[in-house]
């Protein structure tokens, strides 16, 4: 197994440099000028000349991307061409937000995807497998902002529970944290909760057709232990893959969440760059994006292991 | 029995539980706010320059970490501000000027004449008005720490009107080692000496930006007007938060998780008018100007008769509904200075208050030769008051036969796409839309889109001599009555030129909490003189 994590490692170099280099070259090709934008409404072709020729706008196509490569070499993701902050630390404070939202929404949608799959596998048919699954279907319908100024209306401008938007360090404290994330994660939370339900339910409903649940049956083994550790165990594979794909989703850009509770994450700053072509901080969260998704893929596939005896590296 | 009603009773108290504990959590943060002004800024503070950049968000930053020389108040006067006194030379080409007692910069140095004379020639170089004011500049140069002299080669009537000009770029003061800066590059250091100063390290792009009181700063002993007079802070700290989602903002507004927003789109009104503690209100005395650009390179708006015709259809009354939704935040404005301004005057301005003649202009575009060249307008769609311009200018086009292509993009594209000089085949516009605050259109001083200088003119790039000479006679002119009639004469040849088409005034309203007192009527977001009970 060592071998083969070593050798995905590698590949992940290799992705990384591939994704450079595209990211790079479409920036390049991409209509759009900061030096326009930093000059502003009020400003004349020759005012965006000059700001472009100090920027090193100008430069040709592979001194600039030698350049920035060059300086990531050396740990250095470049300054951000409008606010002259290091990339580095732009991505840094959106780190926490970014994270905290897609642990709090994963742990939503997995507390409550995961068991009514598994409720509805085991009553197939049942008015309560038909409602779980409309529920489903309801959960993946509605687009999540909607459901966002929905839960907005009732919980913090009805009933005045909690706050519209924003978001507040850990470190001022868990309760002011958590309060912050409960809305935006419930947001969400319910559309992976739907997805997840939906393929928990296919998952378990496979399996329970297996052999060796009906034997697990027949030795009058309890329900729920036959739920538990052999038709979850068995299902997990596709479950844990579509949670892991949901990680990256969310780590990527939650965008339409993160705009409608103001909260500063990783996806808005994406957005926020692309807009005005903000090209260091651009380069730099697809980079980050690139081996998160890597990593978390070859995380999924090392998981696998430990639900599934029969796959081995 | 009794195990039900135990069952019923924690049932009931949870929720209540639930209820206590979060408004309970909540109220310390409450009280800590009190001094704290939660203001919804109108867009995200990207560039902390204001020398670099023309933006508005940058210009109001300014306001909050600097001060100036002179500022103008809301009679129009240039009052002075971190200068003392002053004196002009009987030639009118010396003037001396003398700052006040107790200047200091955030860093704690004292502001000293080098750091102005520093300033003033950095912004020189980028602002129109500073430019014409260094045309006639012979020097500038420090008797003392406190006393700077500029030397003009000839009288220039309008030294103090630049010094205290109001909107972007605004001669902000800052300490000479940032002001020594390449005026093309940016500045990072927002050292200033105004009431607030900036907490750098707190600063989250794309979401806030944080201020405290400058508790060494000494305010003016008169009453605030727009930028002039007394700067009195009266809260601790201020955070500038940038909600994008207007309807977030509203409900954060309501909510009162925020205490002030500084625009709000006209939709939103409703909304906020039945909330109590919330007042929504119009503060810019001023407000700002729409506008269609033509590009004056190519056909067909490189001809006078077709950008006419287009203009004798113009409804300004339609464009006033595009933008603000209601004749409530708006007017039609025939003037190409600011409505309401002492300069605004209806020299030519039949043009756009006459009959709005369809066939006379169909007569018109005939005869100019028009032979169905494709007439682009490019737009931005995330910039609700240009794509509503785009739609309005599109079908009135289409009505009047053109062939017209609507080409919407983003904002960032438009603002690099409007750079080409190139037919529309190859990637160029025909027209394009924006709009400009009120300051920024004064007098032909300031406003930059009247110029008919070509390729060193605003996007679009108009040549007009006459227009120039116009323009020039206005600086020349020895006092208000000549500087007004210098004025009605460049409007008038504007409308025939028709360099640009004033399309509609309008004032986004800003609305706030009702325990806020104190907000400055004025152009643009003044944060001091605020108080928060």
């Amino acid at each position: 197994m060592l071998s083969y994590i070593v050798r995905r490692l590698g590949a992940t170099v290799v992705v990384m440099a591939v994704v450079a280099f595209v990211v790079f070259s479409l920036l390049y090709l991409t209509p759009g000028d900061p030096a326009a934008v930093i000059a502003g409404d009020v400003a004349t072709s020759e005012d965006i000349a000059r700001i472009r020729q100090s920027l090193g706008l100008d430069q040709p196509f592979l001194v600039r991307f030698g350049n920035w490569v060059w300086a990531l070499l050396h740990g250095d993701m470049g300054t951000s061409i409008f606010n002259s902050l290091p990339v580095s630390k732009l991505i840094g404070q959106r780190v926490e937000p970014t994270l905290s939202l897609t642990i709090c929404t994963l742990i939503v949608a997995i507390l409550t995807s995961v068991p009514l799959g598994a409720i509805a596998a085991a009553r197939a048919e049942s008015k309560l497998d038909h409602a779980i699954m409309g529920f489903s279907v309801l959960g993946f319908s509605i687009p999540v902002f909607v459901l966002a100024y929905l839960l907005i209306l009732l919980f913090s401008l009805q009933l005045h529970w909690l706050p519209v938007q924003g978001y507040r360090p850990i470190s001022e404290g868990i309760w002011p944290w958590f309060l912050h994330l409960i809305l935006p994660s419930l947001a969400l939370g319910t559309v992976y909760a739907a997805l997840i339900a939906r393929i928990t339910r296919a998952s378990v409903l496979d399996v329970l057709s297996q052999d060796y649940i009906r034997t697990a049956q027949a030795k009058g083994l309890k329900e729920s232990d036959i739920m538990i550790h052999h038709a979850l165990k068995n299902a997990a594979v596709p479950i844990i893959t579509i949670i892991g794909i949901g990680i990256g989703l969310l780590i990527s850009g939650a965008v339409v969440t993160e705009t409608v509770f103001a909260i500063p994450g990783i996806g808005r700053l994406t957005v926020d760059a692309i807009l005005r072509r903000d090209y260091p901080i651009i380069q730099g969260v697809i980079l980050i994006f690139s081996a998160t998704y890597v990593m978390i893929n070859l995380m999924i596939d090392l998981s696998y292991v430990f639900f599934d005896p029969r796959i081995r590296y | 029995m009794i195990n039900k009603l135990r069952r019923s009773a924690i049932l009931a108290v949870i929720p209540a539980a639930v209820a206590l504990g979060l408004t309970s959590f909540s109220l310390p943060a409450q009280a800590q706010q009190q001094k704290t002004l939660r203001f919804i800024a109108q867009a995200d503070l990207k560039i902390l320059d204001p020398i670099t950049t023309t933006a508005y968000i940058t210009r109001n930053h300014g306001y909050m970490v600097y001060d100036t020389l002179f500022a103008m108040n809301s009679k129009f006067e240039i009052k002075p501000q971190m200068v003392d006194k002053f004196t002009v030379s009987p030639d009118k080409k010396t003037y001396t000027f003398t700052l006040r007692d107790g200047l200091m910069f955030h860093d704690g140095t004292p502001v000293r004449s080098a750091d102005v004379i520093a300033s003033v020639e950095r912004w020189s170089k980028r602002d129109g008005l500073g430019q014409k004011l260094a045309e006639s500049t012979d020097s500038w140069s420090a008797t003392n720490d406190k006393t700077f002299v500029l030397k003009l080669k000839k009288p220039f009537a309008f030294v103090l009107d630049a010094l205290g000009k109001p909107s972007s770029n605004v001669p902000f003061i800052m300490p000479e080692r940032i002001a020594k800066t390449d005026a093309f590059t940016n500045i990072t250091d927002p050292t200033g000496s105004g009431p607030f100063k900036m907490v750098k390290d707190e600063w989250v792009p794309g979401s806030k930006v944080i201020y405290v009181k400058n508790k060494e700063y000494m305010p003016r002993k008169e009453a605030p007007s727009w930028a002039s007079g007394g700067k009195v802070v009266k809260v601790d700290r201020v955070e500038w938060l940038y909600i994008p989602d207007a309807a977030t903002a509203a409900n954060a507004l309501g909510n009162g998780e925020a205490d002030w927003w500084e625009q709000m789109p006209p939709d939103l009104i409703p909304v906020l008018a039945k909330n109590t503690s919330v007042k929504v209100e119009n503060i810019d005395p001023l407000g700002s100007m729409g506008l269609i650009r033509f590009n004056f390179l190519n056909p067909p708006f490189n001809n006078e008769k077709m950008r006419r015709a287009v203009a004798m259809v113009v409804n300004q009354q339609d464009y006033v509904l595009g933008i603000a939704g209601s004749a409530d935040n708006g007017k039609p404005c025939a003037s190409y200075f600011t409505c309401g301004t002492p300069l605004s005057n209806n020299v030519g301005s039949s043009l756009l208050t006459g009959k709005r003649d369809f066939e006379a202009a169909k007569a018109l575009i005939k005869e100019s030769g028009y032979k169905g060249e494709k007439i682009v307008i490019i737009s931005a769609a995330d910039q609700p008051i240009v794509q509503s311009q785009s739609l309005l200018t599109t079908e009135l086009l289409r009505k009047l036969g053109l062939n017209v292509e609507l080409q919407a993009g983003d904002w960032g594209s438009l603002i690099t796409r409007r750079t080409s000089k190139e037919p529309v085949d190859k990637g160029g516009w025909s027209i394009f839309h924006t709009w400009l605050v009120g300051p920024d259109l004064l007098n032909p001083g300031v406003n930059f889109a009247l110029r008919g200088n070509g390729e060193k003119a605003w996007f679009g790039w108009p040549t007009d001599q006459k227009l120039e000479t116009l323009r020039d006679a206005y600086f020349d002119a020895p006092n208000a009555a000549g500087a007004k009639k210098a004025a009605e004469a460049v409007q008038g040849r504007a409308f025939e030129f028709l360099p640009y088409i004033p399309t509609a005034q309008f004032i986004l309203p800003t609305a706030y909490r009702t325990n806020l007192s104190g907000i400055i009527v004025a152009p643009m977001a003044l944060l001091w003189n605020v108080e928060k009970k």
